[in-house]
This record gives C-alpha cells, structure tokens and sequence, in this order.
C-alpha cells in the first residue's frame, strides 16, 4: 500500500556555524521552521531538494523531513530529533534556538576571517 | 611531560595553515561538502545537530596547567563558556564556528596541542591510565610507550585510510583503569620472568554494535619491538580488514572471523619478517630516541614525607565533608605522603564531563599550585590531580568546593559516565544527558551513595556506545522505538582487568522508567548483599541476573 504522503520541509545546517535552517518559498534559507516552505506532495519536495542542491556553498547536507501542520497551517517537527533541532539541547535551555537571544551566532552569511 | 621539537612545532603548524586554506576554499564554494567532509574529520570537525563540534587530542589524557588555561579560554572565546571531556580523553567544544576554526587551532598549537587524527578511519588519539607516573600499583608509567605510538602514529602514510578508526590505549598497571580490552589494541605493561618490562598485546576489543573483549595476541613482547609489533598487527588489518561494510570493518571482526590463533600467525609472519630486514626493521626507534622521550616522563622531585599527615587527619577530623571527599576521591599514589586526587566533574544533576571556563581555570591553577603542573583526564570524565601532598588535600578541597567541582562520588553510583547522546550528536538515537542528570539526583545523598558502593551506570545514546555502557555494572542504551525514546538496560558489565560485557536485562523502557527501575535494582542489590564490602557486580555474579531483571520491571 502507497504510504500516505505528510507534508515535509527541506532542513539543513548553515554551512558556516552549523546552525539548523530551513528552506523558504523564495528558494533562500531561514533559521524558523515556522517560515519553511511546505511541500504537499512528493513532486514539492523534489522540486524543493532541487532548489537546495546547488546551495551547498550556503549550506550542508539538505534533507526533507517530515512535518505536521496546525490549524493555522504552520509546520511542527514530528520526530523528537527534529524537536530538539528546531530548539537546541535539551539540557541547556540558555543554548540554540531556545535561548533567549539565538540571533546572537550570526544568520545566515559567509563571512571571512579565516 | 612530553615538550614538542621542531619537527612537531613545523608539523603542527603547517598542519593549521592546510586546513585553514581548505576550510576558506569550502566557504569561497571552491570545495564541495564530499570533497571538504574527509579534510575536516581528519582534523577533528564533525557537523553535529546544532553546530559544528571540534574534537581536541589529550594526548594518553595528560596535560598542564598552561594547556588547561588554554582549553577554557577557547570555551570562552569561540564557543559558548564550557567544554566536554569525553570517554576517550579528549575535549569536544559543541558550539565551533566554521570562521573561526583555524584561530582555535592556532591557539592549540601555542601549548603543543591539536585535534588531527581525532576523527577519520585511522589511529585515533592513544589514551592510558589516567593515574600513570603516579599509581602505587603501576609497574611502569605507561605515557613514554604512548607518547611512542602518538609519534609512530600521526601522519603515518600506511595507516592514513584504515578500514575504520583504530584506537589503542596502555596500562602499566595490572589493575586495569585504561578499559584496554575494549580497544583495538591493548598494551598491559607486564614483567617477563627475568623481571624486564614489557607488554602482553591485546587485539579485537570493542564496544559498539558487536562488542568483543579483546584477546591476547602476544603474552610478552619486549618494549624494543612494540613498534614492529603494532606495524605488523596493522599491515594484516590494513589488509585484510573488511571494507564493504562499515558495520564489520574494524579489527575485531577480523579478529572474530579469522580466529585469533589465526590472526596470531599471520601478525608474528609480517614481525618477522619485519624483523628480518637488512639494518633492522624500518620503524623500530633508535634507543637514543627513547630514551629522550621517556625523560620527559621523569617523575617531580616528591618531597619526602611521612606517608601519614597528621594535618590532613586533624582536618578531617573536624570536617566530615573533607574526610568523605578524601575517602572517596583520593586514591594511593607512589610517593609517600602523597595522594592521586580525582575531581568529579560531575557535580548532582550536572552533564557529566562538561566544566565551565571558570572551572577549567580552577584546575588549572590547582594543578599549578598542587600537582607539580600535571593534570589528567580520565575516560570515565573526570579530572585528575595526580601529585598532591596529603597536607595540601584540605585546601584543595576547599577550592574545588567554592567552585562547584567537590563532589564526593569517585567510583560511586553517581559518577556516571555519558555520551553527549541526542542533545548534541548527529548519530545518537537518544537523548543520555538527561538520564544521568536524573540518576544523579535520585542518587544524590552521600550517605547513601557510599552505602550502595562501587557501582558503575555508563550510558550511550546510540549503538555505538561512545559511553561504554556494555561494560558498566548497569548499562544503558537510548534507541528509537516507534518514535519515542526508549532504553535498553544490561547487566553485570564490567570495564577493567575481569572485563564482562553486560547482558542485557529485557525489553527497553521509556525515559521516565529508568529513574524508578534503577532505584528498585539498586534496593534488590542492597537486600542480597552479603556484607557492605560486596560490590554490585560481585553480588550480580554470586546471585545471577534474575532477581535484578525482577526488580527492573517490577511495576
């Protein structure tokens, strides 16, 4: 029997700090899962990783991942592990997304100084 | 303590200026992520859940003050205020930045440190007994034989791209606190009947998904010929080691395939024929060589002391905390009047090995002030002090009280070792920090845990067994089932000279089950024990499983 398709978003890691990101609808990369594009069907998400695969200069290792919608049509992780990437560790809430000021790792950008 | 020459300086140093220009070429888009992947595991980068994670060498766990400063301020520098002492004797900072990866290895290679070969399919860092050069059971210190094999080791071009990562740890102690049965090869310093020293080889240990105890392969090699030695178990790896799958690539299944009398024929055929070699073989060391690297590995001038210090017993007398403190967390040392101090960096509901910088900062000027500069990381993530007075031990545990590091559980059922599991690692099933966090708080009274005793919990959160938990007294593994985070517990492990692999118990558990099984395990230990000296593991063995499974899942 056909699995059911859920609906998925493309995740990845921020080539230059390791930060957990998503793909946006404008083919760009977001740090909030909440504005990650949606694919509703297999065809979306292939077109999504197609998107993502010439972006490994901004980004590592792009992957779809299963999401549940709600009410509002907002996406939410549906695997513990993918719970704790859209946070940080669990054990140090001071630490990633959870923390009171993520931003402060820097967005998105590849920056010199190497 | 071992000091780089010039070749290791330039070594090192060229070795940060090839990666950093790597690492800028991967960010101008000039390397793919397939081609710069290999470069940075072979310098220590892994890509973990929420940020890059670099990987630094201890070597065989040593280390001085200047280095330990160095450590904290690269916390406080680049990452985010603390780092992670592992099970193999290494530091992982969880939060590096790809920028800024170059500096830090630049500021490791100021105090003669790096982070090359923690990663990648070759010989990984060589650990030892983290109390060598200090233990009163030690026959020899074992650190100039591991110092021998980091230089054989490093950058060696034959041994570059192994089946699968090699690990090697020594003793020089028969009471076994380096778990080399567990290691792809083990050396135990041993004396041969005319009383030279030298080591019994250990071939085939591992945990992970098919944990084997290491067998012997030799029952006595003379020091002279450990490096042939290691060559020729290597070359036989290197050949005959599976590299199809990467779940039955390392040297132990070779070693459970092939059978070890076997293996033994075919390792002793490339000794000697190494051996065999017009001038000798290629890589034995000119003695002159070893000589100069086990100078570095001179004791301190100990003072001589009356073994006993009647101001540490009159301190202790007065203050029941410090006389715990000393029973638990100091062990014999060599050198009368002296003592081996461990610190638990473990303190109730803490993730065990993780110091803050200021915490790094007090050790280092303890073992500045105390311990002759010397420190040492041991694989069950703790700190060690390896040369203090006896007369010093009141005020050291003073300093180790004020900043939070003074926890009484040497050996105790709260000095649990975990992986950094599914909080942080990419591989992990599930999560393990938080489940030694939780143990240690069920388990925190002091009068209780020096009642139950020696107990041993070592927890992983995948298969892989980063924390050992195969040879814990209680293991446990954190796996995904159905979706949820579940627990599998073993049995009557055990990590040292009488090494046992647990069994495991049942079917796994959730994670709010743990806390509760193991307080009802611990309770059936405590009413079958034959006297308070009978450890845990003794009593698993004298009853056998049964009544501990029964109590696991008595709810």
């Amino acid at each position: 029997m056909a699995r059911t398709f859920k609906p998925q978003i493309v995740s990845a890691n921020d080539l230059a700090i390791g930060d957990v990101v998503y793909m946006n609808s404008g083919g760009g990369w977001t740090r909030k899962l909440a504005e990650a594009a949606i694919a509703h069907t297999p065809e979306e998400g292939e077109t999504l990783m197609g998107r993502a695969a010439p972006q490994q200069a901004k980004v590592v290792g792009p992957y779809l991942a299963d999401v549940a919608l709600d009410d509002d049509g907002r996406p939410f992780p549906t695997h513990f592990r993918e719970k704790f990437r859209t946070r940080g560790p669990s054990t140090r809430p001071d630490l990633g997304k959870q923390s009171a000021n993520p931003e402060r790792r820097e967005p998105l950008a590849a920056s010199g100084g190497i | 303590m071992y000091r780089y020459d010039e070749f290791d300086h330039d070594y090192v140093r060229a070795r940060v200026s090839e990666f950093r220009d790597q690492t800028r070429r991967r960010i101008d888009g000039a390397l793919t992520e397939d081609e710069y992947k290999p470069l940075r595991l072979m310098n220590g980068l892994y890509l973990q859940l929420h940020a890059y994670m670099l990987r630094v060498a201890i070597p065989y766990g040593t280390l001085n003050s200047r280095q330990m400063r160095t450590l904290a301020m690269i916390a406080e520098r680049w990452d985010e205020g603390y780092g992670h002492f592992t099970t193999r004797q290494n530091i992982q900072y969880n939060w590096t930045k790809l920028t800024d990866v170059g500096d830090i290895l630049d500021a490791l290679a100021d105090v003669e440190m790096h982070a090359i070969q923690t990663s990648g399919n070759t010989i990984r860092n060589v650990t030892a007994d983290h109390f060598a050069g200090a233990a009163a059971d030690e026959i020899e210190d074992p650190r100039p034989t591991a110092e021998l094999i980091r230089q054989w080791s490093t950058a060696h071009p034959e041994f570059a791209f192994l089946p699968r990562k090699f690990k090697i740890a020594v003793t020089g102690s028969p009471n076994d606190r380096a778990v080399t049965k567990a290691h792809d090869i083990g050396l135990r310093m041993v004396l041969s009947d005319a009383g030279a020293p030298g080591y019994e080889v250990i071939v085939g240990g591992g945990l992970g998904r098919t944990p084997m105890i290491g067998k012997v392969i030799r029952d006595f090699l003379p020091k002279a010929d450990l490096l042939p030695y290691l060559e020729a178990i290597l070359r036989v790896y290197n050949l005959h080691g599976r590299r199809d799958n990467k779940y039955k690539a390392r040297i132990k299944i070779l070693v459970h395939e092939t059978g070890i009398d076997d293996m033994r024929a075919q390792v002793e055929a490339e000794f000697e024929r190494q051996m065999r070699e017009e001038g000798g073989p290629l890589v034995a060391p000119d003695p002159e060589h070893v000589a100069r690297i086990a100078a570095y590995f001179t004791p301190p001038a100990f003072a001589a002391l009356p073994d006993r210090s009647e101001g540490l017993e009159s301190a202790m007398a007065h203050d029941a905390a410090l006389k715990t403190w000393v029973e638990n967390n100091t062990s014999e040392h060599r050198a009368p009047g002296h003592a081996i101090v461990t610190v638990a960096i473990k303190g109730t509901g803490e993730a065990p090995g993780d110091a803050t910088t200021a915490q790094m900062r007090v050790l280092a000027d303890m073992g500045e002030k105390y311990s002759h500069d010397e420190l040492r990381i041991s694989h069950e993530q703790n700190v060690i002090l390896p040369h203090v007075r006896k007369d010093d031990l009141p005020a050291v545990f003073s300093a180790l009280r004020k900043a939070g590091l003074a926890t009484a559980n040497a050996g105790l059922i709260t000095d649990i070792i975990a992986c950094p599991g599914l909080d942080y690692c990419a591989l992990a099933t599930a999560r393990s920090i938080p489940v030694a966090q939780d143990l240690s708080r069920r388990f925190a009274a002091p009068d209780r845990a020096k009642a139950i005793g020696n107990f041993t919990i070592k927890i992983s959160g995948c298969i892989n067994a980063c924390g050992h938990h195969h040879v814990g007294h209680v293991g446990i593994l954190g796996l995904e089932k159905s979706g949820i985070e579940n627990y599998q517990i073993t049995l009557g492990g055990d990590h040292t000279e009488t090494m046992a692999v647990g069994e495991r118990a049942g079917p796994g558990i959730s994670a709010e089950e743990v806390g509760p099984a193991i307080e009802r395990l611990v309770d059936a230990y405590l009413d079958r024990r034959e006297g308070e000296n009978e450890r845990f593991i003794d009593t698993y063995r004298r009853v056998g499983a049964d009544p501990f499974k029964e109590a696991l899942y008595a709810a």
